[in-house]
C-alpha cells in the first residue's frame, strides 16, 4: 500500500467534484481504504461538505471506510458461483489463510468476504482480489492465491494465466458476426446527415437493449428536441444484473463498435461528450478501453472535427463504477457520474430532457449502441428484417447456469426458452430464470414461451437450475443480493428487501410457518407497489414468482406449527450465561 | 341484535420500553374515564396486576432484550385473543436495539467489575428483537410514542368492532 499524493491526484481530476468517485477509487486502490483524513481532505480540496464525500465513500461497495485487509478478496457471490461451489472455495481459502469469513486477519494482510455477481458466471465461481477479477476457480486455484498472499507478492506480479478472462462465444448473428471496420458506421452517418441517420434508427425499429426496450431511435429524438446548451451520450455499461456478461464480451471484442455507436449518437444528436460508465467488477477492461480510446484519438475518430467532419466534436470520457447494483439504473447512473451517491431519480423529468449536469442525456446499453452503430451502416430496413415485428433484430444472451456450454450466444428476437437452452446442452432444467434476480422465472410450463418484449422480455441474463437444485436456495440468494444493494433511500426498498431477506431465511431455515409466507407476500407486493425505482419494484419478484409457480419449494421446508420465533431463543442466552456462569433453569429458555 | 354489554379486558405492558407509551395512553387525558367505562384493565402498570387472565386485548410497547421479556411476552399470547405491538421498540426493536451493534459479553463485563449471577436477574439476549420475531402479533401501532389520538382512535375502533385504522393524520402526514 502506498500513500496517495492527494495534491497530484486533485490535478489530475482538474479539482471537478463530479469525479469524486474517480479520485476515491484512486484512493481506495492505492491505500487500500478511504480513510477520515482523506475525506476531510478531499472535502476541502473540492469545497464539498464533509458529509456528502463521506456519504459517496459509504455508498459504494468496494470504498472500505474502515480498513480491509491488504490483500482484500471478494468472492463473486451470484447463485451461479454457488452452484459452481463457491462456498466451499471460499472455506477453504479461509482456512489456508486463518482468516474468518468478513473479517481482517490480525496481522491486516489479507480480508476475505463476498461480493454481488462479477459478470463472469460462464467462467465461475469468480473472486475479485484487489478489484483484480479472477475466474474458474478451483482448490489448485485457490491454493495458489493462498500461496501468493503469504508471499506478500503484489497482485500485479501474480501468475498471469489466474487473470485469463476468457470471451466464451457460442453463437454469432448480426452483432457478434460485424466485420465493420472502426470509424465506418461513423462515414455512413456523417454521407447521410444528422437527421437521415435519426430516421434510420426510428425505422429500425431498435429497442433498447438495457431491459426497458424503450425504442432508442424515440429516445435519442426526443434529447435531440430537448432544449439545452450542450448534450451527452452516456455508454452504461455497468451491467450489474447477476447472470449477465454480454456486455464485457462487447466490450473487451467489439470496442469500436461500441464507440461507433456513441459517436453516432453525439452527431445525430448533437452531443460533444460521451462518457462510458464501466462497472467497476470490469476492472480489466480500463486499460483496454483507455488504449481504445487513445487510438480514435489519433486516427481522428474522436476529438475536434472528427474524421475531418467540420465542426462535429466528441470526446469520450470513461468512468468507472464501484461496486454498485442500482447505478445500472440511467439516473443513479447519472448522478454517480457527477460524482455523487447513485441514488435514482425522481422521474419524470427523464434523462432525455434532464441527465448529466441537468442536460439532454442518452443512455443507452453496450448492446444498444453497437447496434446502432450496425443500423447506421446497414439501414433500418435490414435491421427491422430480424427478430419480431415489435421486436426487431437480434438479442446478445448470457447463458450460465446448469448446461453444457455457458457463454454468450446471439440470435434473432423472438426464439423461445426451449430453443436457448437446446442450443447451450442444458438437459432436465426445471427452471430458467430470465433477465436476472429482478426479471422472471419460468418453469418448464412455459418454455415455449419466446424472448422478445412482448413476451417475455430479458435484458440477457440467462440463468439455468437443472432438476437438482432447490429454488428456495435461489431466492435467499436473491434476496441477499437485493438487501445488500438497495440504496437505501425510499423505505419499501430499504427496510422491505431486509424483510424480505430476514423472512426467507428463516423460512430456509425450517423456522418458517405458512403465516411467515403470508406476510411476506404481503410484505413483496408493498414492495413492488411503492418502491422508489425499478430495484425496489422489482426485489420480491423472484419470491412472488417462486411461490406462484413453486410453492411446493416454499411448502415442505415449512414448519408445521402456527407461530415460532424466528431466532433460536436459548442461543440468544449463551454469551450471557457464559460471563455470568449462570446454568440454572431461569438461564434457558424454551423455543416454543 | 345489540352488542354485548360485557367490558372488553385489556391487558398492556411494557418490556424493553422506556414507558413513553404509555405516558402516550395516559395523554388520552379525561377520556380515559370513557375508556374505563368500556373496558376493564388486568395486568398493566396501571393496575399492578402481576400476572395476566384471559383478555381480549394485550398492549405491549417496547421490544425484548432479556429472558423475562420473553417470559412476559408468552403469557400476553397466551391469555390475549388479539396482541398489539405499541410503538417503535416493540415493532423494530427501537432505541434499545442500539446496543446490537455490540457484544453482550462485553457490555455486561466492561459495565461490572464481577457480572452478577443471581438467577433472579433476567439475563439479557444476544441481540434486542422486535416481539414479533417470538410471538404472532395482530396490529402494529406504530410511533415513538403513538400519539394519544393514534391510541385513543385504535382502542375505540377496536371496541366498536371496526378493524383499526389509523389514516391521515395519525399515521401519515403528506
Amino acid at each position: 500500500m502506498q500513500a496517495v499524493d492527494v495534491k497530484g491526484l486533485l490535478e489530475r481530476h482538474r479539482h471537478d467534484p463530479t469525479r469524486l468517485v474517480q479520485m476515491l477509487r484512486e484512493v481506495q486502490a492505492a491505500e487500500g481504504w478511504i480513510s477520515p483524513t482523506r475525506i476531510t481532505e478531499l472535502a476541502g480540496a473540492l469545497g464539498l461538505p464533509r458529509a456528502r464525500v463521506e456519504g459517496v465513500a459509504g455508498f459504494y461497495a468496494f470504498f472500505a471506510t474502515t480498513p480491509v485487509g491488504a490483500y482484500r478478496v471478494l468472492f463473486s457471490d451470484n447463485i451461479t458461483d454457488r452452484m459452481l461451489g463457491s462456498v466451499a472455495l471460499r472455506e477453504r481459502l479461509c482456512a489456508k489463510l486463518g482468516v474468518g469469513p468478513g473479517e481482517v486477519r490480525a496481522d491486516a494482510r489479507v480480508s476475505v468476504a463476498v461480493t454481488s455477481c462479477t459478470g463472469l458466471c460462464d467462467q465461475g465461481p469468480a473472486l475479485l482480489v484487489n478489484g483484480h477479477a479472477i475466474g474458474r476457480l478451483t482448490d489448485a486455484r485457490i491454493d495458489l492465491i493462498a500461496r501468493c498472499i503469504e508471499a506478500q507478492a503484489p497482485v500485479e506480479a501474480w501468475p498471469p494465466e489466474l487473470f485469463r478472462i476468457d470471451d466464451v462465444i457460442h453463437r454469432k448473428d448480426l452483432i457478434l458476426s460485424s466485420s465493420l471496420r472502426p470509424g465506418e458506421a461513423l462515414r455512413a452517418a456523417f454521407a447521410r446527415g444528422a437527421d437521415a441517420t435519426l430516421e434510420e434508427l426510428l425505422r429500425s425499429g431498435l429497442r433498447g437493449r438495457g431491459g426497458a426496450g424503450f425504442t432508442t431511435g424515440e429516445k435519442w429524438r426526443a434529447a435531440k428536441l430537448a432544449p439545452g446548451p450542450t448534450r451527452f451520450v452516456v455508454c452504461n455499461a455497468d451491467e450489474g444484473e447477476p447472470g449477465t456478461f454480454k456486455d464485457r464480451v462487447l466490450l473487451s471484442r467489439y470496442l469500436d463498435l461500441v464507440l461507433d455507436g456513441m459517436t453516432v449518437c453525439g452527431f445525430a444528436i448533437g452531443a460533444q461528450k460521451g462518457f462510458i460508465y464501466l462497472r467497476g467488477e470490469y476492472l480489466f477492461l480500463q486499460a483496454p478501453i483507455e488504449a481504445a480510446l487513445a487510438a480514435r484519438r489519433k486516427a481522428h475518430l474522436l476529438g475536434r472535427d472528427v474524421l475531418g467532419h467540420r465542426g462535429f466534436d466528441f470526446e469520450v470520457e470513461l468512468h468507472l463504477g464501484a461496486g454498485s447494483y442500482v447505478c445500472g439504473e440511467e439516473s443513479a447512473l447519472i448522478e454517480s457520474l457527477e460524482g455523487k451517491r447513485g441514488i435514482p431519480r425522481s422521474r419524470p423529468p427523464y434523462p432525455v430532457t434532464h441527465g448529466y449536469l441537468g442536460q439532454p442525456t442518452v443512455v443507452n446499453n453496450v448492446e444498444t449502441l453497437v447496434a446502432a452503430a450496425l443500423v447506421t451502416v446497414n439501414g433500418g430496413a435490414w435491421f427491422a428484417k430480424h427478430g419480431t415485428a415489435k421486436s426487431p433484430g437480434t438479442r446478445v444472451h448470457s447463458v450460465s447456469g446448469d448446461c453444457a456450454r455457458p457463454g454468450v450466444y446471439e440470435f434473432p428476437m423472438g426464439l423461445t426458452v426451449q430453443e436457448l437452452l437446446d442450443a447451450c446442452g442444458a438437459k432436465n432444467a426445471q427452471a430458467v430464470q430470465v433477465s436476472g434476480p429482478s426479471g422472471t422465472l419460468l418453469g418448464p410450463a412455459e418454455f415455449r414461451r419466446k424472448l422478445a418484449f412482448e413476451d417475455v422480455a430479458t435484458a440477457g441474463a440467462f440463468t439455468i437450475f437443472g432438476e437438482t437444485r432447490d429454488l428456495l436456495d435461489v431466492s435467499v440468494n436473491f434476496a441477499h443480493f437485493f438487501a445488500h444493494e438497495s440504496c437505501g433511500f425510499c423505505t419499501p426498498c430499504r427496510v422491505g428487501t431486509t424483510l424480505l431477506k430476514k423472512s426467507i431465511d428463516a423460512i430456509a431455515a425450517e423456522r418458517g410457518t405458512r403465516r411467515d409466507v403470508k406476510v411476506a407476500l404481503r410484505l413483496a407486493v408493498l414492495m413492488r407497489d411503492t418502491s422508489h425505482c425499478a430495484l425496489g419494484h422489482t426485489a420480491c419478484a423472484h419470491f412472488l414468482a417462486l411461490h406462484e409457480k413453486f410453492k411446493p419449494t416454499i411448502d415442505r421446508r415449512l414448519s408445521s406449527l402456527e407461530f415460532l420465533p424466528t431466532f433460536d431463543l436459548d442461543e440468544a442466552l449463551a454469551p450471557a450465561r457464559e460471563v455470568t456462569g449462570r446454568d440454572d433453569g431461569q438461564a434457558h429458555l424454551e423455543d416454543t | 341484535m345489540s352488542a354485548p354489554k360485557r367490558k372488553l379486558k385489556v391487558a398492556t405492558t411494557s418490556l424493553a420500553g422506556c414507558f413513553g407509551c404509555h405516558m402516550s395512553l395516559l395523554d388520552i387525558d379525561e377520556r380515559i374515564l370513557k375508556l374505563l367505562e368500556l373496558v376493564e384493565l388486568d395486568r398493566s402498570p396501571l393496575t399492578d396486576i402481576k400476572h395476566c387472565g384471559p383478555c381480549d386485548l394485550g398492549l405491549v410497547e417496547g421490544g425484548l432484550c432479556n429472558a423475562e421479556n420473553v417470559h412476559v411476552l408468552r403469557e400476553f399470547r397466551k391469555q390475549c385473543k388479539v396482541l398489539v405491538a405499541v410503538g417503535a421498540c416493540a415493532i423494530n426493536g427501537g432505541l434499545p436495539a442500539q446496543r446490537n451493534h455490540l457484544d453482550v459479553r462485553e457490555c455486561l463485563t466492561s459495565v461490572y467489575r464481577t457480572v452478577p449471577n443471581d438467577p433472579e436477574l433476567p439475563l439479557p439476549l444476544d441481540h434486542v428483537h422486535p416481539i414479533n420475531d417470538v410471538v404472532r402479533i395482530d396490529y402494529s401501532l406504530p410511533g415513538c410514542p403513538p400519539p394519544a389520538d393514534a391510541l385513543w382512535q385504535f382502542l375505540t375502533d377496536f371496541i366498536a368492532g371496526r378493524t383499526p385504522s389509523l389514516g391521515h393524520g395519525l399515521i401519515h402526514y403528506d
